[in-house]
């Protein structure tokens, strides 16, 4: 099933490696997203997919096409790609109309007049630009321009889209329209799609799977679910939404979380393999923690250093020992006032050991 | 609490332009107070006449008893006199000073003792946590650091009233949460009063202890602490502006209020008061969903999976709406719909407004 | 507080005061003289005259000098834009090796004024004289010279090697500030490097290209030096060449003044068009093709025309540049003009001679240099009060200001100097014609423009609310100036005043018409002792000129640096 494979992919700038062996398999007709922050290596290993940058090592296939080999000395150039690509910057080209945007790939094509102006029309349809056909894309908005962009991809129907970072140039309003037409029009065409971009809930809503990455190197691939239910490793689980770390140090028989004489209640099971370690951490998010009163067996102890009141959430930061933990409940639920004692719940604990 | 700032009958325009219109606003002493409004509004103009960079075409300002602008009198007291700190959206420190320079002028516009502006300026570079950078050039300092000078700088002359005009707006999203709560830090230690100006709605609420909400026209719609504000909207506008927010019209049937055309009764207190139409608005934590009834049978139209939050867009009837769950509420309850599945909501809250205000926001 | 109030108008203030002065200042040393111009073209004897105008205009000298601008000023601009276009993409969008130096090479033809390098190729392509020339009949046996330089290709031909860095530097800006993604999204849409280059890349940089093709036109229009020393001799005149010729001649009689004055209005008019004709470019036609993720543009592969490539730019360098420069130093060196260039022949002397002991040359150097510190100076200050008014401050009545302040811009040289003798020289009371007074003030009318653009331009660097937290932390208006906004535009002002006086330097268009025997400057010494037939010592002071030039351009340099770190 797999359609785009990436083999043992590396580029090396200098000494500095950008992409370390990295190996990827993509479905056809898959929306997979590579999440990272910036220096991770996505947006370069998507020109390499492209064809901007070559590969220091390993290989690129679409089907059984070979694209990039430095082994085979086999390259493909960008243009022989048969891609659709979408950039931040929009990208689209001032000097021509919107029309004549769209139409530039197919012209290139030397398809017929008539069926250059079949397929402009049906792609500047898909994204609502039909009325704008003729105007100056310097005209259009953000979305707009964004939405051209978009459908001169499309216009040569390619089998795979290259999206980066397409909606980051946005604002968030129209971020969040944009995000669900490209899946519409994911879904009417078919074609895969590579998304490179650092924000996760993007990545979250868009994505069938999801690549994590971090200074080059994989962390994860998983379904957005199991990527936020299972995050494999510390960085992953601090890369996909807010979190506290807590240092947690074991005393023989029982947790103590670092600076604090209360002992972490039975409710909270450290898992055994971090029984071997002196200290350890305990990852939260601030949504996942509910106040709770001093008879819980489940309480742990803390003292409110800040309480704001932001509308729709009410925002603490709760001192334990001598660590902080940051805490969010919604502006209904119960919850204590500002240099008070609480006792916080933790409802979804992970456990990751100090250097992981 | 005595007022130390009053605003009174303010005018000011820029040719045709009118921006403010016979404004009036009192700010007690040691209160923070916010001005919060869409960009444009002429909140920035307010604060420019305040420091005296602006002279009001109508009306008067007084500072701590004193009349620093009367459009009658023609009285006038130009910036350097009026004893304020300023924090601007862009930083302003200067380029050619360092950060101790930047921070001591003030003090030696006052022309005080070399041996008292030292100590000062460094307690000060202390507060703000810049130790051990003040021979740095801002060019040398990160967006937050020169924020963090401009802030000493603002401070250092023990000023009676601190203007801050957007000061976070440049910053990047964690930094403005954390310069959030250093602002009010340093708000409470000094206890100074500050007049916080933003677009920010999350920022106002977070720092305010009273804030007032301007319109796109320069007009107060309201002015009270945050809760009220959230929780008791004066119109529709001030819910709009406070939040995401949704909007579901409604049809009267024998005082009774259903779903846009459709015969689902709104399982609320209808509303009070007058209006042609009305409309229903809620926040979608508002918004209780459900797998079985009682409440509003609606169809999943579209289930977005965030991260942290479950987002659904929810068709009801001829009208939709959206609400958002916690992902691990969501899945310990059964909650995790799919698109085109059965749901009912229930509410928590929910406000009445005249249809008629729709327009306006909706422009 | 501090209790005690001041009135908010308090009638005639400071700032109309500073409006006052900047307005007087560009009326009298700009609109004024311009004005003067147009006045003695349309009015004869006081009445509006058109039609001696248009009879002025036809007559066959005039005319034909009309005509010979917009040839040699057509062949320069397709000239310089081609070759400027084509450098600046082999160094942005191609693996030349040693992009980066090359692109410094090809801005050192902006340091060798035009005139000096037509003197340098006078003594090489002249039909008969010449030593490419005879070297050539020499070796082939022939009485046809290779390259006659005394025609319009030969005038245009050395006017590109010495413009086309104005497009050069606007082509290479533009490309490299292109977005290299517009290029990328091409090519991934099936386009390949050439379809990219002609579809793309070249219609993105137009307007660019245009406007510095533009500015080549408005230069080479008003261009005295090359056409004075290839053209005259061979009767080939340009406008400014025959205004200085008319006004030299005739000694001031009121006919060349009119004759002066109409081809004068011509010059102005054409400068107005074609600076309106610019700013329409770049208003319009300006592409917003700025930003994104900066990544490296695609760079065309030249395989095996790498090293040929890089040969040909640096032959190119080396016979436009580097050529006449040894030439210049070399006949500079020789006791009689016409010696053979041998190592036996050439000796320093010639340089002591007219750096010590020939007054002529002394004193050029002299007034050139004074001329230059006193022109910049007052030009430096006289700018940052101007840009002040016209950046900074809100007055009524500024409008005016900002007109006046386009003016410098676009009048050439030539009106200038003859603007500055109809209004200087005794009808209005004051006569400082033929003194040094006179090219001083031409120079600062000459040399507003680049004033006002370095310190409008530091101006606009300092935001309002820098003066304004000054203001609030107790500062007032006059301490704030002096502890904020000078200090910020300090380096402005530097850079005007060298931009000023490293160009006063070598000035030649404006001086030659305004100079006494005794106030010539660098720039006229060495035209006039080369039109007087001493060739040797004409070359030897343009050598000691280009030597204070590249000094003074290293200096610059190096305080960019510095300002820059």
């Amino acid at each position: 099933m797999s359609y785009i494979r990436l083999v043992n992919v590396t580029k090396r700038f200098g000494d500095v490696t950008a992409v370390d062996n990295l190996n990827i398999e993509i479905g056809k007709g898959e929306c997979f997203s590579m999440l990272g922050p910036s220096g991770c290596g996505k947006t370069t290993t998507l020109r390499m997919v492209a064809g901007f940058e070559d590969l220091s090592d390993g290989e690129v296939w679409v089907g059984d096409r070979l694209l990039s080999s430095p082994k085979k000395h086999h390259y493909t150039p960008p243009e022989n790609r048969n891609f659709g690509m979408v950039f931040q910057a929009f990208a689209v080209w001032p000097h021509m109309s919107v029309y004549e945007n769209v139409a530039f790939p197919l012209r290139l094509r030397k398809l017929p007049n008539a069926e250059i102006d079949q397929r402009t029309k049906d792609a500047l349809t898909a994204t609502n630009l039909l009325k704008a056909a003729n105007d100056s894309p310097a005209d259009l908005s953000g979305g707009g321009k964004q939405r051209v962009a978009l459908a001169r991809a499309l216009a040569i129907n390619p089998d795979v889209m290259l999206l980066d970072e397409p909606l980051s140039s946005l604002d968030p309003h129209l971020r969040e329209e944009m995000r669900f037409e490209i899946k519409d029009l994911q879904r009417k065409y078919g074609f895969s799609i590579i998304y490179v971009t650092h924000d996760q809930s993007e990545a979250m809503a868009l994505s069938d799977r999801i690549l994590v990455m971090k200074l080059g190197v994989m962390q994860q691939i998983d379904s957005p679910l199991d990527v936020y239910n299972n995050p494999k490793n510390k960085f992953v689980f601090s890369f996909i939404g807010v979190s506290s770390f807590t240092d947690v140090i074991w005393k023989g028989k029982d947790a103590y979380i670092k600076g604090s004489e209360h002992k972490l209640p039975s409710g909270l099971i450290v898992p055994e393999r971090m029984k071997a370690e002196e200290m350890f951490n305990l990852a939260s998010r601030p949504t996942e923690i509910r106040f709770t009163n001093a008879n819980d067996p489940n309480g742990v102890r803390g003292h409110v250093i800040r309480k704001a009141f932001l509308g729709e959430i009410v925002d603490y930061l709760v001192k334990i020992g001598d660590q902080e933990v940051r805490v969010q409940i919604g502006r209904r639920d119960p919850g204590p006032e500002a240099d008070e004692t609480c006792y916080l719940q933790f409802l979804r604990p992970f456990w990751y050991k100090v250097n992981e | 609490m005595e007022d130390i700032i009053k605003v009174e009958g303010v005018a000011k325009g820029y040719g045709k332009h009118q921006v403010l219109q016979n404004l009036d606003i009192a700010i007690k002493k040691g209160e923070c107070f916010t001005l919060l409004g869409p960009s444009g509004c002429g909140k920035t103009v307010l604060i420019r006449l305040i420091a005296g960079h602006e002279v009001p075409d109508a009306g008067k300002i007084i500072i701590d008893d004193t009349v620093v602008a009367d459009s009658e009198t023609g009285e006038y007291i130009p910036p350097e006199r009026r004893g304020l700190g300023i924090v601007f959206q862009d930083y302003a420190v200067w380029p050619h000073m360092t950060v101790f320079e930047n921070i001591a002028y003030p003090l030696k516009m006052e022309k005080r003792p070399k041996a008292e502006i030292n100590e000062l300026v460094m307690k000060m570079i202390e507060v703000v946590g810049m130790k051990g950078l003040d021979k740095r050039l801002p060019s040398e300092l990160s967006g937050g650091q020169q924020q963090r000078v401009a802030l000493a700088r603002a401070l250092v002359a023990d000023p009676s009233v601190m203007l801050l005009d957007e000061p976070l707006s440049n910053l990047d999203a964690n930094l403005r949460e954390e310069m959030r709560f250093e602002i009010k830090a340093l708000q409470r230690k000094f206890g100074i009063t500050v007049l916080f100006v933003t677009h920010d709605q999350e920022v106002a609420l977070a720092i305010s202890d009273r804030l007032a909400i301007m319109d796109a026209n320069g007009k107060i719609r309201q002015i009270g602490n945050p809760y009220e504000i959230f929780e008791k909207p004066a119109d529709l506008f001030v819910f709009k502006f406070m939040g995401i927010a949704n909007f579901v019209h409604a049809t009267e049937k024998n005082g009774k209020f259903y779903v846009g055309n459709g015969s689902q009764e709104i399982p609320w207190e209808g509303p009070k008061g007058k209006a042609a139409k009305w409309v229903a608005g809620f926040r979608p934590s508002d918004v209780e969903i459900h797998r079985e009834g009682p409440g509003l049978k609606g169809i999943i139209h579209r289930a977005n999976f965030l991260g942290a939050t479950m987002d659904y867009a929810i068709d009801v009837d001829d009208q939709s709406l959206r609400t958002e769950i916690e992902t691990h509420t969501a899945i310990n309850n059964n909650l995790m719909f799919k698109e085109g599945e059965e749901c009912y909501i229930t509410f928590k809250a929910l406000h009445w407004f005249d249809a008629e205000q729709l327009k306006e926001v909706e422009e | 507080m501090a209790s005690g109030t001041i009135k908010k108008d308090s009638g005639f203030g400071i700032a109309q005061v500073i409006l006052f002065i900047s307005i007087a200042i560009l009326v009298i040393f700009v609109a004024w003289p311009v004005l003067l111009i147009l006045f003695n073209a349309f009015f004869v004897d006081g009445k509006f005259n058109s039609m001696d105008f248009y009879k002025v205009l036809t007559e066959p000298e005039t005319f034909q000098a009309l005509i010979n601008s917009l040839i040699i000023a057509s062949m320069t601009t397709v000239g310089s834009t081609i070759v400027g276009t084509f450098f600046a993409w082999l160094v942005t969008r191609t693996d030349l090796p040693y992009k980066t130096f090359m692109k410094s090479l090809f801005l050192v033809p902006f340091m060798l004024p035009s005139f000096i390098g037509a003197l340098a190729w006078k003594m090489l392509l002249s039909p008969h004289a010449g030593y490419i020339n005879k070297w050539f009949m020499a070796t082939f046996n022939t009485t046809e010279p290779l390259f006659n330089i005394y025609t319009y290709h030969g005038i245009s031909c050395v006017e590109v090697m010495y413009l086309f860095p104005f497009v050069f530097i606007q082509v290479c800006g533009a490309l490299e500030r292109m977005d290299p993604t517009l290029e990328e999204s091409a090519r991934i849409s099936g386009a390949g490097l050439f379809t990219i280059t002609r579809k793309i890349t070249i219609p993105l940089v137009l307007p660019s290209i245009m406007s510095g093709a533009l500015l080549i036109m408005l230069y080479s229009m008003a261009h005295f030096g090359t056409v004075a020393v290839l053209g005259i001799e061979q009767g080939i005149y340009n406008i400014p060449t025959l205004i200085y010729e008319k006004i030299h001649e005739s000694a001031g009689s009121f006919a060349s003044i009119r004759t002066g004055t109409v081809l004068a209005t011509v010059l102005i008019v054409s400068a107005a068009c074609i600076i309106w004709a610019q700013q329409k470019v770049l208003s319009k036609g300006h592409y917003q093709i700025i930003g994104g993720k900066s990544f490296r543009p695609m760079e065309l592969k030249l395989r095996g025309l790498r090293y040929p490539l890089l040969f040909f730019c640096l032959a190119y360098i080396g016979f436009t540049i580097l050529l006449p420069t040894v030439v210049i130093f070399m006949v500079g060196g020789v006791e009689t003009y016409g010696l053979p260039l041998t190592w036996e022949n050439l000796s320093l002397d010639n340089y002591k001679y007219i750096l010590f002991e020939y007054d002529v040359t002394r004193d050029a150097i002299f007034n050139s240099v004074t001329l230059g510190l006193a022109a910049a100076f007052i030009t430096m200050f006289a700018g940052v009060m101007i840009s002040y008014v016209i950046v900074k401050m809100k007055v009524r009545g500024k409008g005016i200001l900002e007109f006046l302040g386009m003016l410098p811009f676009s009048v050439p040289g030539s009106v200038i100097a003859l603007g500055v003798i109809l209004a200087w020289s005794g009808q209005f009371g004051i006569n400082i014609y033929n003194t040094v007074w006179i090219i001083l003030v031409s120079y600062i009318a000459r040399y507003m423009a680049f004033s006002l653009k370095a310190n409008s331009a530091a101006l606009e660097q300092v935001h309002d609310s820098l003066m304004e937290a000054s203001r609030s932390c107790g500062a007032s208006m006059w301490q704030s100036l002096k502890d904020i906004v000078i200090p910020l535009v300090r380096p402005g002002m530097v850079s005007a005043f060298f931009l000023i006086f490293l160009p006063a330097l070598r000035e030649l268009t404006v001086s030659i018409m305004l100079y006494a025997p005794t106030t010539r400057t660098i720039g006229v010494a060495i035209y006039t002792l080369n039109e007087d037939g001493e060739t040797v010592m004409s070359t030897a002071l343009a050598g000691i000129a280009l030597i204070i030039i590249v000094l003074g351009q290293m200096f610059i340099n190096h305080l960019t640096k510095k300002a820059s770190e």
